[in-house]
Order: structure tokens, then C-alpha cells, then sequence
């Protein structure tokens, strides 16, 4: 095992044993501390394929994780009221059940990542950072004048959903869900970057010419590729409307953008434990240094700062050098 | 006379003022290394873009086996068996020598878009690849990373990736650009037997090459065909004396 992959195990068992500790002791606030991590690490996952694999740097993901978020609170407070989404031309009733929820919350973000994919990747460098924020916005206000759901207040559920099986309202059997799927994407995500598909993305980044000359359109891939990252990160955004039981426009905001590539950035861009080990980082500060000081986000910028200029490869990079050529 | 495997038909390029293509009109036949020489700036890099894709002229049309490649882009042209090498090596450098042979092998496939198999477990595509690689001495540095190759060694991955389109024909943008005397005498011998597995449109600085390489050249000054024939022609022409080889050579 390389130094990197160890590293990555000492993570995954953190996140097994550190809840356990924290049931086992009863502290259920620590879950939830620790589901929050998850969550946040999942829609880094999401980020991480467009902006470490494919070097689309999208400061628009909160869309996604809206989106996502959204799809979870439309769904469950039409299921709380008895009260259908569509009754003509055919009936769409609500519902409390999580897969269903996931589904619609995937199929909704990627099909809103296609599309604004599809405008967005016309241009590169700045300007798609701009056409991403500008998205990311528009998305943004809509929600804040969109009074059926809430607007400004946002949207209150007052269970969580169902999953067969299990009851989700208590802390460590929501986490093992949040856990489960977060493992389940960081196996797929660790296959995808292997893949042809991950080989061909990853070389586009390096030399879009290259790939072209061997008869593969960088657009596709990229297309492609940020389409999968906003349905992780749609995801990732109804799993967090669920444990707040509460979506609002804050998720779409830009600043969430930021803040779910602060966690990338953090941790390791590339690197598959990178926004893992960002988010759980980020959680940590804000509930020390949140508990000293309203002001906690300085001490946050200077970790950044810090980061970009000693440890490009973030964390994961300084912990366990340069990575590999996906090995 | 057999049918040209590629073809411009009055390729006309102007950007602003300045025309960079004047009516050109050169083939390509089976078999044969055509060098394209000129001096700097006599449009050779323009002529290539709109050859190999990523620019349109403004009229003329370029033929590649028989069809009309002319309002396709680089990777459709690619995929059709044109292969490009590129006078600045283009690699991903992050990655290993036998990955980038193993892009141009999934180009070739068609198969850039599986999702979850691992791509150096596919044996049909590791085997062009390193079969490539095999073909241009690079096999001892499959696991290497790119960015280590020397100079040299990156032409030769450049190559090595063309090869794996199973290409009809080369476009090759000065292969022996910055490598050594050695480096030069290798390729061109390389480059002696690439023409029986395709065609080369070669265009290149290194006079010893082009006389060494090409069955017939073509000059280009100032955006205009002024000769095509063999060396010996090309040699004795008074005009490519005049324009390109200096009066007095």
C-alpha cells in the first residue's frame, strides 16, 4: 500500500470509530457533527471530479447542492401536507421515502449540470468561472422569489425521511446511511479516475490538444464529467437538507460554492480523500474556534493561505507526497 | 498516377491583410514522404491547421481519402485515421508513457467513454499501445513518468501515439525540432520505414532530413506554392534558389 492509500484507510476508520465513540459515550451531537462532515466531504467528492480530474474550476456547485437540497424539501413537505405536486395531466404526489428522494435529487442536479455544462464549458480559464458563479446565482434568486417553497425563510420539514428499515431520526443510524454512500461514491469516483473515461478527462486537463488529435472531443469528456460531479454534489445537498430538516437559498449561495472548494482545496485537489479529509478539517475549526469567536473564518483564511502557498497538494499532499500518475 | 490519400484543393486563408494561404493545392499519394518547407512565416503552420483540423480556410476544400474533411474538426479528422504529431510535444505530462500511448489506442477504439473498467486492465488496448511503443523503442519507459523523458524520447511517445490510430496518413509539425545530431539521424531513420504503414506530410527545418526523407517537397513562400518536384528538381530550381535557399547557395 502506498503512503497515500494508508492515509486513506486512517480515514475511513476515523469515521467508522469516532461516532462509534461517540454513541457508545452518548454524545449524539458528535454524529451529527460527524453526518455534517460526511455530508460536506460527499459534495467535495462531487467538486472534485470536475475540478481535480477534469481542471474545471466551477464556482457554481452550490446549484447542484441546491438542487439537490430543494428536491428533498418540494418532495417531503407536499408528502407532509397529503398534498400533490401535479394532478393534471397526470398525479405526482410527495414523498418521505430517502431513495426515491436521492433519485429525484440526482436526476434533477445532473440534468441542471448538463445544462449548464453544456453552456458553461464553451469557455474556460475565468470566464468559466464567472459563467458558474453567475449560474450558481441565477439559481440563487430564483429560490429567494419562489414563494411555494418558502422563499427567503426556506423550508422546514418536520420528520426526517424514511428509509426502510431504519429509523433515520436517530443520529447513528442516519450517519451509517451518510457513511454508506459516501464510501459507495469514493469507491465509484476511485474506479472512474482509473478508467478510460478518468484517463482521457485527466489528459484533457493536461492537453486538451492531445486528446483531440487522438480523435476524443474535450468537450464530451468534460461535459460528461461535471455532469457526474453535480449529481454527487446533488446528492450530498438532499442528505444535508435531511439532517437540518430545513433547505433554504443559503444552500445555493456562492459562498457555499467557496466553501465546498475550500474542502478540496484544503484536503488535497485530485486526490480522492482530499475533500474528506477538507471537510472533517473544516467541521473541526468551526466548532473550536466558532465556540471563541464569531469570527472564526479568519483563522480559516490564514489556514488557506497557508495551504496554497507551502502545500499545493493539500494535506493529503504534504502528508503523502506527490501523487502518483493514478496508479 | 494512384489516387492521393490526402488533398488540398485551393486552400485560400487570409487574417486580415495578411494571406497566410494562397490557392494551395498539394497531395499526399500512398507511400510517399512529401517535406513542406519554407521559410518563417510562409503560412506552413497555418496550412497544417487547416490540414489536420482547428482551422477552416476561407476557401478551398481538403480531401482525406476521397471525402471532404473540410468542415470537420480535428477529432472527427482524427478519428478518420489522420494522425498529428505537433512540433511542442503535446503529452499529459503527469502521466506515464504507456498511458499516453494508451489514449490514442481508446481514440482509435472509440472506447474513451467506458466508465468503471480500469484502463491499463484492457488488454486489447494495452496491447496497441504497447505495441506502439514496441515500434518506436520506448517499451523499457512504459512506466515512466512523461515529464522525465528527455527531449528525444518525447518525439518518439509523439510518434508512438499517432501510431496507435492505425493512422492512414502523417501530419507531422517539425518532428526533429531541438533533438541532437544523433536524435535526427535516428528518427529519419525511423521515419525511412514509417512511410510503408502511412504516408508522411512532412514539415520540417532540418534540410538534411528533407533531402535525406522525401520522395518530393514542396516549397512555401509567403502563403503561395512557388514549386513541388523531387529534391534533385527542388535542388535545381531557380526560383526556390532565389526565394528560400539564398542566390548564392
Amino acid at each position: 500500500m502506498s503512503r497515500e492509500q494508508i492515509l486513506n484507510a486512517a480515514v475511513m476508520l476515523a469515521l467508522v470509530a469516532f461516532p462509534l465513540w461517540a454513541w457508545a459515550t452518548d454524545e449524539p451531537f458528535l454524529i451529527t457533527l460527524t453526518t455534517k462532515a460526511a455530508i460536506l466531504a460527499l459534495a467535495g467528492v462531487g467538486l472534485n471530479i470536475a475540478l481535480g480530474l477534469g481542471g474545471l474550476v466551477s464556482l457554481g456547485h452550490a446549484a447542484f447542492f441546491g438542487i439537490g437540497g430543494y428536491a428533498m424539501g418540494v418532495l417531503a413537505s407536499h408528502a407532509q401536507l397529503y398534498d400533490p405536486i401535479l394532478e393534471t395531466p397526470f398525479l405526482i404526489e410527495g414523498t418521505k421515502s430517502m431513495p426515491i428522494i436521492w433519485l429525484v435529487a440526482i436526476t434533477a442536479s445532473g440534468l441542471a449540470a448538463l445544462a449548464i455544462g453544456a453552456l458553461s464549458l464553451r469557455t474556460s480559464g475565468v470566464y468559466f468561472i464567472m459563467i458558474t458563479l453567475a449560474f450558481g446565482q441565477m439559481l440563487y434568486f430564483f429560490a429567494i422569489s419562489w414563494p411555494a417553497y418558502g422563499g427567503e425563510d426556506g423550508l422546514s420539514i418536520y420528520v426526517r425521511n424514511d428509509f426502510p428499515g431504519l429509523n433515520t431520526l436517530d443520529p447513528i443510524q442516519f450517519y451509517v446511511i451518510v457513511l454508506a454512500l459516501l464510501a459507495a461514491v469514493l469507491f465509484l469516483t476511485s474506479r472512474l479516475a482509473k478508467s478510460s473515461f478518468g484517463l482521457a478527462l485527466n489528459a484533457a486537463r493536461q492537453s486538451p490538444m492531445r486528446v483531440e488529435t487522438v480523435g476524443i472531443s474535450p468537450y464530451r469528456l468534460r461535459l460528461i464529467a461535471f455532469t457526474i460531479s453535480g449529481m454527487i454534489t446533488g446528492l450530498a445537498g438532499a442528505l444535508f437538507a435531511d439532517l437540518n430538516r430545513f433547505v433554504s437559498p443559503t444552500m445555493l449561495s456562492w459562498q457555499t460554492s467557496g466553501e465546498i472548494m475550500v474542502f478540496v482545496i484544503i484536503g488535497g485537489v485530485a486526490r480522492l480523500f482530499g475533500p474528506v479529509v477538507g471537510a472533517m478539517l473544516f467541521i473541526l475549526l468551526e466548532h473550536l474556534l466558532g465556540g471563541l469567536s464569531d469570527y472564526w473564518h479568519v483563522y480559516l483564511g490564514v489556514l488557506l493561505l497557508l495551504i496554497v502557498l507551502f502545500a499545493r497538494g493539500g494535506v493529503i499532499g504534504s502528508l503523502a507526497g506527490r501523487g502518483k500518475a493514478h496508479d | 498516377m494512384t489516387e492521393p490519400i490526402l488533398q488540398t484543393i485551393g486552400i485560400t486563408k487570409s487574417f486580415g491583410a495578411l494571406q497566410a494561404s494562397q490557392d494551395i493545392s498539394i497531395d499526399l499519394r500512398p507511400g510517399e514522404i512529401h517535406a513542406l518547407i519554407g521559410p518563417n512565416g510562409a503560412g506552413k503552420s497555418t496550412l497544417i491547421k487547416q490540414i489536420a483540423g482547428g482551422l477552416r480556410p476561407d476557401a478551398g476544400k481538403v480531401l482525406f481519402r476521397g471525402e471532404d474533411v473540410t468542415p470537420l474538426g480535428t477529432a472527427e479528422r482524427a478519428r478518420r485515421g489522420l494522425a498529428r504529431t505537433f512540433q511542442i510535444s503535446a503529452l499529459a505530462m503527469e502521466d506515464t508513457v504507456l498511458q499516453n500511448a494508451l489514449l490514442g489506442a481508446m481514440g482509435a477504439g472509440g472506447t474513451a467513454f467506458r466508465f468503471l473498467r480500469p484502463a491499463l486492465a484492457q488488454r486489447d488496448l494495452r496491447a496497441v499501445a504497447e505495441n506502439a511503443l514496441e515500434l518506436v523503442g520506448l517499451s523499457a519507459h512504459a512506466a515512466t513518468p512523461t515529464f522525465e523523458l528527455s527531449h528525444g524520447q518525447r518525439r518518439q511517445l509523439e510518434v508512438a501515439v499517432a501510431l496507435t490510430l492505425a493512422p492512414k496518413a502523417f501530419v507531422m509539425d517539425e518532428p526533429m525540432a531541438g533533438l541532437g545530431f544523433e536524435g535526427s539521424k535516428n528518427l529519419t531513420g525511423f521515419l525511412d520505414g514509417l512511410r510503408h504503414t502511412a504516408p508522411i506530410l512532412l514539415v520540417e527545418h532540418d534540410m538534411d532530413a528533407v533531402f535525406a526523407l522525401a520522395d518530393r517537397v514542396s516549397v512555401l513562400v509567403y502563403g503561395r506554392i512557388i514549386a513541388t518536384g523531387t529534391v534533385e528538381e527542388i535542388r535545381n530550381d531557380p526560383d526556390v534558389r532565389v526565394a528560400y535557399l539564398g542566390e548564392d547557395a
